[in-house]
């Protein structure tokens, strides 16, 4: 896909997405640059038998992320991400493929901005994590 | 309604020391391996990712500090009478990049706490907001963290 710029980008473009299964070796990794010990994450009995969950829970930091790098990889060199909102709606598990995706809703030629409504979707077409980006652009 | 007594309420405004950290390349490729990061400036280390700083000023405690589930007690926060947290978001202010040498220093502030009327009861909310800035006064970024108890 092309860089986009001000002179190019319209209300309704959509991003290019991309999927993510995230492993034990990912959530893993995730967890520990955090130093994060929550049990939901790596100890499935606790996980499955204390809190009820039905597997290890994909952190919802590491979702967001997802979520805001299909944005940031957008712009690649070609800008700054500004703004960012989202929130968890609904939790992910190991195991699943989650596909991020979003699409262009306003453009701001003065300020240089473009607005993005972004979503993370699960298998079953469920936005698990739905938010905005707003990104300025240098070109 | 009025779960949220004056004693709860009077720690609005409360303020945690500020925590300086320097910012390393390793910081930057831990986090943007474990995320999966495409972009080589990440990969590389020297510049980070919009959200490394969720991770880089994740609460670090002692072992003894924390609960039998592995979760840290954030000392900011008072006792509330509901426990179970559900769904939060997050709203970020980008202002600048974050790079591997920074000095940052982060301050959290509890900005407000509120009671709302959900479908099966009574809800809690509560704000958090963390500055982020360079050592020299730059403002690098601000996010608000919203979190519900029920």
């Amino acid at each position: 896909m092309s860089v986009p710029s001000m002179a190019s980008v319209s209300v309704g473009d959509e991003l290019a997405g991309r999927e993510h299964t995230c492993d034990h070796v990912q959530l893993f990794l995730y967890n520990a640059v955090l130093f994060n010990a929550h049990r939901i994450h790596y100890d499935l009995p606790y996980a499955t038998e204390v809190e009820g969950y039905p597997g290890l829970v994909i952190a919802g930091p590491q979702i967001g992320d997802w979520m805001v790098q299909c944005a940031d990889n957008w712009i690649g060199d070609d800008g700054m991400v500004v703004g960012i909102e989202y929130s968890n709606r609904l939790a992910s598990y190991l195991g699943e493929t989650l596909t991020t995706g979003g699409t262009v809703t306003a453009v701001d030629t003065d300020a240089r901005t473009v607005t993005l409504d972004m979503y993370v979707k699960n298998e079953n077409g469920d936005v698990v994590t739905p938010g905005v980006v707003t990104v300025r652009l240098d070109g | 309604m009025g779960l949220l007594t004056e004693e709860l309420l009077a720690n609005i405004g409360k303020t945690e020391a500020p925590r300086t950290q320097v910012v390393t390349e390793r910081d930057i490729r831990k986090y943007s391996i474990a995320t999966n990061q495409t972009q080589r400036k990440y990969l590389d280390g020297q510049v980070a990712p919009p959200l490394f700083h969720v991770a880089f000023f994740w609460d670090v405690v002692e072992l003894d500090e924390l609960n039998a589930d592995g979760v840290s007690v954030d000392k900011l926060l008072p006792k509330f009478p509901l426990e179970r947290e559900m769904a939060g978001g997050l709203d970020i202010q980008h202002h600048d990049r974050i790079r591997a040498g920074d000095t940052l220093v982060a301050t959290r502030t509890l900005t407000d706490i509120y009671e709302k009327e959900g479908r099966s009861g009574a809800l809690i909310f509560y704000e958090v907001v963390m500055q982020v800035e360079r050592d020299d006064g730059t403002p690098v970024l601000t996010q608000k963290t919203t979190r519900i108890l029920r």
